[in-house]
């Protein structure tokens, strides 16, 4: 590459120390001296399109004139319906994408708006570190639920993921196409359960279950996180999939033409390709398991306290607003709206971390712009 | 001519004694479900040289390369039948890892397919697979096989940068490092040169001739210039009839082969009268 841009820049230095009446032959006969120079084996290379390109050019010289007398061919102009409708279906489209960002603009601004007081009236610090939340003393302390939403998370996450993870390598990797064509649909059914339906199984059957596993009532932080790992499966089990599948053969053949077992292949070259597939696809899970609201306030047993094991009742931010809001006013309306904020900052870091990942991925595999040397 | 009654015609007399050979093919049979794709290979590879494979595309040139290291076996419903024997043992018979087999076959495809990991961890690969842990000794193995593979000066500062990120000529010979690192025996080259530039394919060929007196080279080639240019014996591939099997239609030295083939249809094929 370098190579050539010297060559470009020679060649300019030529022409300008060259008479200016130079013809163009003699400075492409210059390029090629100084080409023949840079490179002495590849003369014969480098001598011979311009021998080509000289032969073309008398061809076209000789080439008689495009007779003037023949009428014009007559070519249909753009229609003035045809403009309207281009013009209003691109401002159609235009408005669809503008309402998305302004929905997002509208949301943010308003919740800001509304917990915004609570700067003033209550204060940030006492609102973050508060463990106390008691209406009746119109205390609003916000950790019981930030910590109840991250520990429900967390703990479907850890659940979740590997069952979702390995599940999805199962399904690309090792099932007959029979199999997946059964596990498939279960899986985009799983994903279409309405939330109160899992929320009244996680009631019925997770809860007896865990209270009979390990004591008391069966509502809180362990049945939340079976009832929410069950919820955030199928996202990323289809995502990780995707990635997964997006791996081409030729890598997977390579490993195997190395000796290496199926097995080998799968955790040291297929899950490694797609690991950034797979983290995207966890980043997802959380942000559908964090907004999650129905089932978790069915199951997690709803008491502002911080958590005290795996089957003591916790609350989660997005419960707590539920639960509340309908008959809230003043600072109690003024900190739920805090709690959506926080909620909302959550939700919006998780979607720029994915967004990160996916730009340093593709940083990491693009081909540097000067060729290394070959 | 009926693919059953076919005659391979051999410029050098088979080996009777598999032992002198690298690979030892009697009457190989392959079938794709229920179509037999190969039929009646009978050939020798000798080893420390290099034998190209040629023919026209759907020939069946890459489904004998991909038979010789049982990649076929990833295929399902695929049958071999017949004997391929690697220095006197039939890898096809019962009880033989696949796995182990390929450890000593290693294989170079036309795409380049390096790991989306780091230069280092590419070559690394099958040394770690067969349990290399030592820095030091992974560092050795990995600057010998760069070298082996004429890479090591263009990428011996960016070892840690992913393998995607080198050219495509680069990303070829990365791929063949990554095969040396585990000292294979043969070597199959399944049309390594078709995808990357000529810079490149110079760069290779030179290794090839380079490595060749450790390792047996067999590469499948379109190009008949390079199957003379680099290889020390030819085999004639063809189909002459969609739907039926396939079958070699000569073997032997490569200057044979180039200069006097025995068979009409060979010499059509590389006087480039069809194919």
């Amino acid at each position: 590459m370098s190579e050539n841009k010297n060559t470009v820049d020679k060649s300019q230095e030529d022409t300008l120390e060259a008479p200016s009446h130079a013809s163009e032959q003699e400075v492409a006969a210059g390029k090629e001296s100084l080409r023949t120079d840079a490179d002495p084996s590849k003369k014969t290379l480098t001598h011979t399109p311009s021998v080509v390109m000289k032969e073309l050019a008398d061809t076209a010289a000789k080439r008689e004139p495009v007779p003037e007398a023949r009428p014009a061919t007559k070519l249909q102009l753009v229609s003035r319906s045809t403009q309207i409708k281009e013009a209003s279906l691109a401002t159609l489209f235009f408005i669809c994408a503008f309402l998305a960002v302004l929905g997002v603009g509208l949301i943010f601004a308003f919740v800001a708006w509304r917990a915004f007081p609570l700067l003033s009236e209550i204060g940030l610090w006492n609102f973050l570190t508060g463990t106390q939340w008691s209406v009746a003393d119109n205390t609003f302390g916000a950790l019981p639920f930030i910590l109840g939403s991250f520990v429900v998370v967390g703990g479907s996450l850890i659940l979740g993921v590997p069952l979702a993870v390995l599940t999805a390598v199962f399904m690309s990797e090792v099932a007959s196409p029979r199999a997946n064509a059964i596990i498939r649909p279960a899986i985009e059914l799983l994903a279409g359960v309405p939330s109160v339906v899992v929320g009244f199984f996680g009631v019925v059957v997770v809860v007896p279950i865990v209270s009979a596993l390990v004591g008391g009532a069966g509502f809180g932080p362990l049945t939340a996180w079976i009832v929410l790992s069950i919820m955030i499966m199928p996202t990323i089990t289809t995502l990780s999939e995707d990635a997964l599948n997006s791996i081409p053969m030729g890598i997977r053949e390579a490993s195997y033409a190395m000796g290496a077992t199926k097995w080998q292949t799968i955790w040291k070259v297929v899950i490694p390709a797609a690991r950034i597939g797979i983290i995207d696809a966890t980043i997802l899970g959380m942000g559908r398991a964090i907004g999650e609201t129905m089932a978790v306030l069915m199951v997690v047993g709803n008491a502002p306290q911080l958590f005290a094991g795996i089957s003591a009742p916790i609350s989660t931010m997005t419960s707590q607003i539920v639960l509340e809001m309908g008959y809230s006013s003043g600072d109690h309306r003024t900190a739920l709206f805090g709690l959506a904020a926080i909620l909302f900052l959550i939700s919006m870091s998780l979607v720029l971390t994915v967004r990160l990942l996916a730009r340093e991925q593709t940083k990491k595999t693009k081909k540097p712009k000067k060729g290394g040397g070959a | 001519m009926s693919a059953s009654t076919h005659q391979t015609k051999y410029s050098t007399p088979l080996q009777t004694d598999p032992l002198v050979t690298s690979y030892y093919v009697r009457n190989l049979e392959f079938w794709y479900g229920d179509f037999n794709a190969l039929t009646n290979i009978s050939l020798d590879v000798m080893p420390s040289a290099i034998t190209a494979f040629i023919g026209p595309s759907g020939c069946g040139k890459s489904t004998f390369l991909r038979c010789m290291n049982r990649m076929n076996d990833l295929i399902p419903d695929t049958k071999v039948g017949g004997d391929m024997l690697l220095k006197g043992a039939d890898i096809y018979s019962s009880g033989v890892d696949p796995v182990d087999l390929r450890r000593r076959v290693g294989m170079i495809f036309q795409q380049p397919n390096p790991f989306p990991q780091s230069i280092y961890d590419n070559v690394a690969y099958g040394p770690r697979l067969q349990g290399v842990k030592k820095k030091s000794d992974l560092d050795d193995i990995v600057e010998d096989s760069l070298k082996r593979a004429n890479l090591w000066k263009e990428v011996k500062d960016i070892l840690d940068k992913n393998g995607l990120a080198i050219s495509g000529g680069q990303q070829q010979r990365l791929c063949i490092a990554r095969v040396l690192a585990v000292q294979p025996e043969v070597l199959l080259m399944d049309e390594p040169c078709s995808a990357i530039d000529p810079t490149s394919v110079q760069k290779i060929e030179d290794l090839m001739a380079e490595i060749k007196d450790e390792v047996t080279i067999i590469i499948v080639t379109h190009n008949m210039q390079q199957a003379a240019r680099v290889s020390d014996y030819t085999s004639f591939f063809l189909q002459e009839v969609a739907g039926e099997p396939a079958v070699l239609v000569e073997s032997g030295k490569t200057s044979d082969i180039f200069t006097a083939p025995i068979d009409k249809r060979t010499e059509d094929y590389i006087t480039g009268r069809f194919g």
